[in-house]
């Protein structure tokens, strides 16, 4: 996949030559530098964007707009303040036409899951951020998707809500055998969700490496395997931070 | 001290001061008359039915033309909001005639409609309509991109967008363009029934300046305030409180 924003100041290439196959049932993590085109990648996947060149294909089909198929979930939760914590997690659900009692249902089952079901009827302000994440979460998944999508959807939290949201996210995915596309540039986060690491290349973005993590689960984040893995692909890391640096500066000064 | 008694407090103070200005005699009582005065002339308006019938019309009037305004500037906010060609074209003539204070539509409603009710519906439905619109329009531009992509990537499109996302989301903006819209719907009432149609307050008004009756002209004065500030408390706070503490923002204010 290829793809460039086009703007008054010139051409700004995001994407080059992308190619990232994920398995069903997959964890699979896309790393990279800031502004490497991770986001930009979720939102062709999704299709919230179009690619300039190339295909998203799942299950042998060519992927159109966006569909509940793939439902993706970002950095803040997004979540509609007028709409009880229910009727979020029903929303997608009432846009595919899905009887009130019947969507209700399927909302309160969804949130059992993520263990909120005692804030159905809550105001989304009354929810701390991770509680939001989680209804977030709920409100994908309450579509059944292939593919969930998820853009870096723990940064904002702190340390120990996003650490509990890892084990949450592990044990929906074990449960659900969702495949799951997860963006982050945190690379021990990769390390302790994914069955693969994905590392993006500095803009514009095409596949640098690829690692495996086979460590057993749920994988702490101490673990000495994974901070050793870490540290190898943190090497492999700095050197497209400092590549994006370098571009940066370049456009800060044109020749 | 809570608000209700502060309030009280302001204003029997402010009687009380004008009731002081009466006593030094600085101007005759026909110009500057006392609060009882004012009162009595109140009262007497009130038992004679001379004010609730001008209450009355001046209600129904504002109301058909307000639900009018609500009925054309909602719609018509919408649609600005969504366009960026309808914008530009428009939306710039909506904002143009927003600098024309509406009593001016008054000749040209006179002479369309003639002397009828319809004229100052007119009058009143184009001071009400333009902030209206002019507020939805904002609130329907302002929706958060986030929550368009959010409910896009759940599949949500065309009119299920619309109602679900971008309608909701506007809300607290419609609701003070409708706040602003009442506002300017009973000014240009007033200013309307001041200026020629039979019955109403303004009517009364004018009526108190012909006759040099003083007490009556501030006694109905007293009215128009009053109503304003009734149905602020008893219709747009309500609804602006309940939007708030869904939204999760009543601590702001």
């Amino acid at each position: 996949m290829s793809k460039t924003f086009r703007s008054p100041h010139g051409d700004f290439p995001a994407l080059r030559g992308l190619d990232v196959r994920a398995a069903s049932g997959e964890f699979v993590c896309l790393l990279g530098p800031s502004g490497c085109g991770k986001t930009t990648t979720l939102n062709i996947i999704a299709g919230l964007e179009q690619a300039d060149s190339g295909t998203v294909w799942m299950d042998g089909q060519p992927v159109g707009g966006p569909g509940p198929d793939r439902v993706l979930i970002f950095q803040e939760p997004a979540l509609f303040p007028w709409l009880n914590v229910r009727d979020n997690v029903a929303f997608g659900l009432a846009a595919q036409g899905v009887p009130r009692r019947e969507r209700q249902r399927a909302a309160d089952v969804q949130l059992e899951m993520v263990h909120l079901q005692e804030f159905a009827a809550a105001s989304v302000h009354q929810l701390s951020g991770g509680m939001k994440q989680r209804v977030a979460l709920a409100r994908a998944l309450a579509l059944n998707p292939q593919v969930l999508l998820m853009d870096e959807p723990f940064a904002a939290l702190d340390a120990q809500t996003r650490e509990a949201l890892h084990l949450e996210l592990q044990s929906l995915w074990s449960a659900t055998g969702k495949t799951i596309v997860f963006v982050t540039h945190n690379v021990r986060e990769a390390l302790v969700l994914g069955d693969r690491v994905v590392l993006l290349s500095a803009r514009p973005g095409h596949v640098k490496s690829e690692f495996r993590c086979d460590l057993p689960r749920p994988r702490p984040m101490e673990s000495h395997t994974l901070v050793d893995m870490a540290q190898a692909i943190l090497t492999d890391l700095r050197s497209e931070v400092q590549a994006a640096q370098e571009e940066a500066r370049h456009e800060q000064h044109p020749l | 001290m809570s608000s209700t008694r502060s309030r009280l407090l302001f204003f029997a103070g402010l009687i009380v001061l004008w009731e002081i200005l009466v006593r030094l005699h600085l101007w005759p009582a026909y110009v500057f008359p006392s609060p009882l005065a004012v009162a009595r002339s109140l009262f007497d308006g009130i038992l004679s039915g001379m004010i609730p019938l001008a209450v009355l019309t001046s209600l129904r009037r504002v109301t058909l033309a307000y639900a009018g305004s609500l009925l054309i500037g909602i719609p018509l906010g919408l649609l600005l909001g969504r366009s960026r060609m309808l914008q530009d074209t428009l939306g710039t003539l909506v904002l143009g005639l927003q600098a024309l204070p509406s009593i001016c539509w008054l000749p040209l409603a006179l002479l369309w409609f003639g002397l009828s009710e319809a004229a100052i519906a007119f009058v009143v439905v184009m001071g009400a309509v333009l902030s209206i619109t002019l507020s939805t329009a904002d609130g329907v531009r302002n929706t958060p991109p986030l929550y368009l992509r959010a409910a896009r990537t759940m599949g949500a499109r065309g009119w299920r967008l619309y109602s679900g996302v971008i309608l909701p989301s506007a809300l607290p903006a419609i609701l003070s363009g409708m706040k602003l819209g009442w506002s300017f719907a009973w000014r240009s009432l007033m200013a309307a029934e001041l200026l020629y149609v039979s019955l109403g307050l303004g009517q009364v008004l004018t009526l108190g300046r012909e006759l040099n009756d003083m007490a009556r002209v501030l006694a109905v004065m007293l009215v128009i305030v009053t109503i304003g500030l009734l149905t602020d408390y008893a219709v747009f706070r309500p609804a602006e409180r309940r939007v708030r503490q869904r939204w999760g923002l009543q601590g702001n204010t």
